[in-house]
């Protein structure tokens, strides 16, 4: 059987992008970038765009949500599902599928109120964490450490314009030992993880966090794919807190990062999502 | 190479550049985008809107 023709829709070429066409193109698999600036889906009629799979590396959310839901319209398998991208871009989807799926979370409520959110951020008990729902890379993320500084953030928030950040998604902050753990799953297996540390309560990489490598135990293993499996499973990236009482997911990615990842664990990230790619085209195939 | 439009300096990528694939200005470290690899064109990388991320 002839190998399929893989689609990889994007905004641009990251290291990550690279990566993966370049694993493709050693493997002689044919692909097909996919530019999120300039395609046009005509949505009377399903084009043949002649890809057999999509692999979604879109660095806006919206713009990978979109297209997810129209091939999964016209019935090209995609990596990741739009329900996966849905799930994954919201943080209040995601903590509820983890709530539902009893994957070990951080406490969290949501108000939607400046008023009501104030009052959340006192039951839970400073510090808490304030977040947007829909946002990455650690950005507008808030530590709010009183009562006050609750005040001035949710003010802030108040004014910020767009209505998402009138959603108020308040979370108790758990003191990391100076570093989360980002893990990486593809299908059923945790590929590799890394711990990410920083002096600064944001870890991310893209923050400045240092990435070392974390062993991927049986218990952390367990944990991810359960979170993986939670939002529907895939190729994601699952953020662990190391909390007092274990280990807690707290978020989950699904067009992951993964270029401080490869030197650092020895694992051919890209490779693994490849193959995952073509076993997903396989299975629509049959 | 072609000039960083950002800085004007000079700006090297690999061979094996690709469209849309993004370098970083040695000198004064704007994101800049390949829009051509023949002849080498460049452009300042959009800046990060409020969806953008992982």
């Amino acid at each position: 059987m002839s190998s399929p023709t893989v689609g990889v829709l994007l905004s641009r070429v990251r290291v990550e992008e690279k990566l993966l066409l370049e694993e493709l193109e050693s493997r002689h698999v044919p692909a097909k970038v996919l530019d999120d600036r300039e395609i046009v889906f005509e949505l009377e009629r399903k084009p043949d765009i002649g890809v057999d799979v999509v692999l979604e590396r879109c660095i806006q959310h919206s713009r990978a949500l979109y297209a997810l839901w129209i091939f999964g319209i016209w019935g090209i398998p995609t990596v990741n599902s739009f329900e996966v991208a849905d799930i994954c871009g919201n943080k209040l989807l995601t903590t509820m599928r983890l709530i539902r799926d009893g994957v070990p979370s951080p406490r969290t409520r949501v108000a939607f109120t400046p008023e009501s959110a104030l009052v959340a951020a006192e039951e839970l008990g400073y510090p808490v964490v304030m977040k947007p729902l829909v946002g990455s890379w650690g950005r507008l993320i808030s530590k709010v450490n009183d009562r006050e500084a609750a005040e001035a953030i949710l003010e802030h928030k108040d004014v910020l314009g767009t209505y998402m950040h009138s959603i108020y998604y308040v979370q108790e902050y758990i003191a990391k030992p100076g570093r989360d753990i980002r893990a990486f799953v593809v299908g059923d297996e945790t590929i590799a993880a890394i711990y990410r540390y920083s002096d600064h309560w944001i870890t991310n990489t893209a923050r400045g966090g240092k990435a070392t490598k974390c062993v991927v135990t049986p218990e952390l293993n367990e944990l991810c794919v359960r979170a993986a499996r939670a939002v529907g499973g895939g190729v994601v990236a699952i953020d662990v807190l190391e909390g007092a009482e274990g280990l807690l997911v707290n978020e989950v990615n699904y067009t992951m990062e993964f270029r401080n990842s490869i030197d650092t664990t020895g694992v051919n990230i890209p490779a693994k999502m490849v193959d995952y790619v073509l076993s997903v085209a396989s299975v629509a195939a049959r | 190479m072609a000039k960083c439009p950002e800085c004007d300096a000079d700006v090297k990528v690999g061979v094996d550049a690709v469209k849309g694939e993004i370098v970083a200005c040695p000198d004064c470290g704007a994101e800049l985008e390949v829009t051509e690899t023949r002849p080498l064109a460049l452009a300042l990388a959009p800046e990060a809107e409020e969806d953008w991320g992982e």
